[in-house]
């Protein structure tokens, strides 16, 4: 059993990598990800599990960081947008949304990523209509959304 | 945000410890998905948060005496996918999918949904018209409790402060009777209901034999139709039949305005999705 008084360390593997931090147990997962790892690909927009650009994956399921505690992470396996591409070389959803133009501010992407390769992972050749329904938790407010879905195709394509 | 004490226990016994060392000072946390907004909003200030993550045990979905019987801290995003529940109880598994995005049901639980009892939750409608029940574990012992006595208010449960939902049990479905869940979202797909009914109904002999409604986000609690089951018992399914009874629940329903409607525009469209429900269960239209 685990009782710390206001502060406690957290280790969690991230990308591959552990990392063990002490920080106050009111810390959301997505600031300990970006502040106290530094790992700033991961966005936070909305703070209450609505938009989706918080989206990470957790012990092998997207997940909102906004609205986890780093403290309840304490022990688990996290995938953040650095750790999508293999070194050089982008994941074929990567690729697809520079190629197909699914992204134009970048807000929203990382989480738009995440979500889109947790979907692909999950069924590599999804209907426009299981497209949209797994993504509707990630709002764009530039692109439309049409470019997206054609990015998710054309990565399914390319699988 | 609130400084507190955060707990990982790894049984279920330390965390009913836990609970009563700290009664009423101490909040659980299950998936966090409705807890950690509360926190960031101060909206609550515990001393000690119990999170459950370590708890084994308590996520498996079992058919047993043909009730379902279903861990405290199973995932949504299981109920919606697993074949037991679809076999036994496919209303259930379809309230659970319309909950949310995959981003919250893949994290938020059955026992934390059940205890955040927001009555524009997509599970309770169903909940209350398949008659389940909702086990208590504390360290005073069990208890049953039907989840009609479980929802008391707008967010309030009858569950005491050491209390933690262990199980949800739910009889299963009467098979070959037609079920349907409508969640009216005239905002965004991802959005809490207007309005929402679930109902299960079926036709034996040229008159209605088994007819049962539920609606949700219209009241502090979601609300059993009884009035409209009790005018339809035993009557021929007829679109007027279905359309007179539909009408009560205009009685029963208690709205508030909201972003997602006006109180009158909610009355009125419970009446107009009961109605619809009726129609796809009875096969009437
Ligand atoms: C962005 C967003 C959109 C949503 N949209 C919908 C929607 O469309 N439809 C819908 O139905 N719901 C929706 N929800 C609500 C969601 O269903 C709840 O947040 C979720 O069910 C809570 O489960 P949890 O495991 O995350 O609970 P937590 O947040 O961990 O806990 C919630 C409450 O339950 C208590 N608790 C937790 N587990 C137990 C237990 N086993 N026994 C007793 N008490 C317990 C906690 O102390 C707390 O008071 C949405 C939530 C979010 C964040
Ligand atoms: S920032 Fe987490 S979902 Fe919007
Ligand atoms: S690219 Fe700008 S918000 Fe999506």
């Amino acid at each position: 059993m685990t009782t710390t008084p206001v502060r406690q360390t957290v280790t969690v593997t991230v990308n591959g990598q552990e990392y063990t931090r002490e920080v106050p147990t009111y810390r959301t997962l997505v600031d300990f990800i970006r502040y106290d790892l530094g790992l700033t690909g991961t966005k936070e927009a909305c703070s209450v599990g609505v938009c989706g650009a918080c989206t990470i994956e957790l012990d092998g399921r997207i997940a909102a960081s906004c609205i986890t505690l780093a403290v309840r992470a304490d022990g688990a396996n996290i995938t953040t947008i650095e750790g999508v591409a293999d070194g050089d070389t982008l994941h074929p959803v990567q690729e697809a949304f520079i190629n197909y133009g699914g992204f134009q501010c970048g807000a929203c992407t990382p989480g738009q990523i995440m979500a889109a390769k947790a979907l692909l992972e999950h069924n590599s050749s999804p209907s426009e209509a299981e497209i949209k329904e797994w993504m509707m938790g990630n709002l764009c407010r530039c692109t439309g959304y049409y470019q997206i879905i054609e990015s998710i195709q054309a990565a399914a394509e390319a699988k | 945000m609130h400084d507190f004490t955060f707990h990982a226990p790894d049984s279920l016994s330390a965390v009913l410890d836990l609970l009563a060392e700290h009664d009423g000072d101490a909040k659980l946390l299950a998936g966090g998905t409705s807890l950690t907004t509360l926190l960031k909003q101060s909206l609550i200030a515990p001393d000690h948060i119990v999170s459950l993550h370590r708890v084994p045990g308590l996520d498996s979905i079992e058919v047993s005496n043909g009730e379902l019987r279903i861990g405290g801290l199973t995932t949504q995003r299981d109920m919606e996918r697993s074949s037991v529940v679809k076999e036994h109880a496919p209303l259930l598994a379809e309230a659970y999918r319309r909950v949310a995005t995959v981003r919250i049901r893949n994290v938020a639980t059955v026992g934390g949904g059940i205890a955040q009892a927001d009555p524009a939750m997509d599970p309770p409608p169903s909940l209350l018209i398949l008659g389940a029940s909702v086990v208590a574990t504390s360290t005073r012992g069990e208890r049953v409790i039907p989840i009609s006595e479980v929802y008391a208010d707008y967010y309030e449960t009858t569950l005491e402060s050491d209390e933690i939902v262990t199980e949800l049990r739910v009889p299963a479905q009467p098979s070959g009777a037609g079920w349907t869940y409508i969640k009216y979202l005239p905002r965004t797909e991802d959005d809490y209901a207007t309005v929402s009914v679930a109902a299960i109904g079926s036709v034996e002999g040229g008159s209605i034999a088994d007819i049962r409604v539920a609606l949700g986000a219209v009241a502090p609690t979601a609300v059993r139709a009884s009035v409209v089951e009790e005018a339809l018992a035993g009557q021929a399914p007829t679109l007027d039949a279905l359309r007179e009874a539909s009408q009560a629940v205009a009685d029963i329903v208690d709205p508030t305005d909201d972003p997602r409607g006006s109180a009158w525009y909610k009355r009125d469209m419970s009446v107009v999705f009961t109605r619809r429900a009726l129609e796809q269960v009875l096969g009437v239209s």
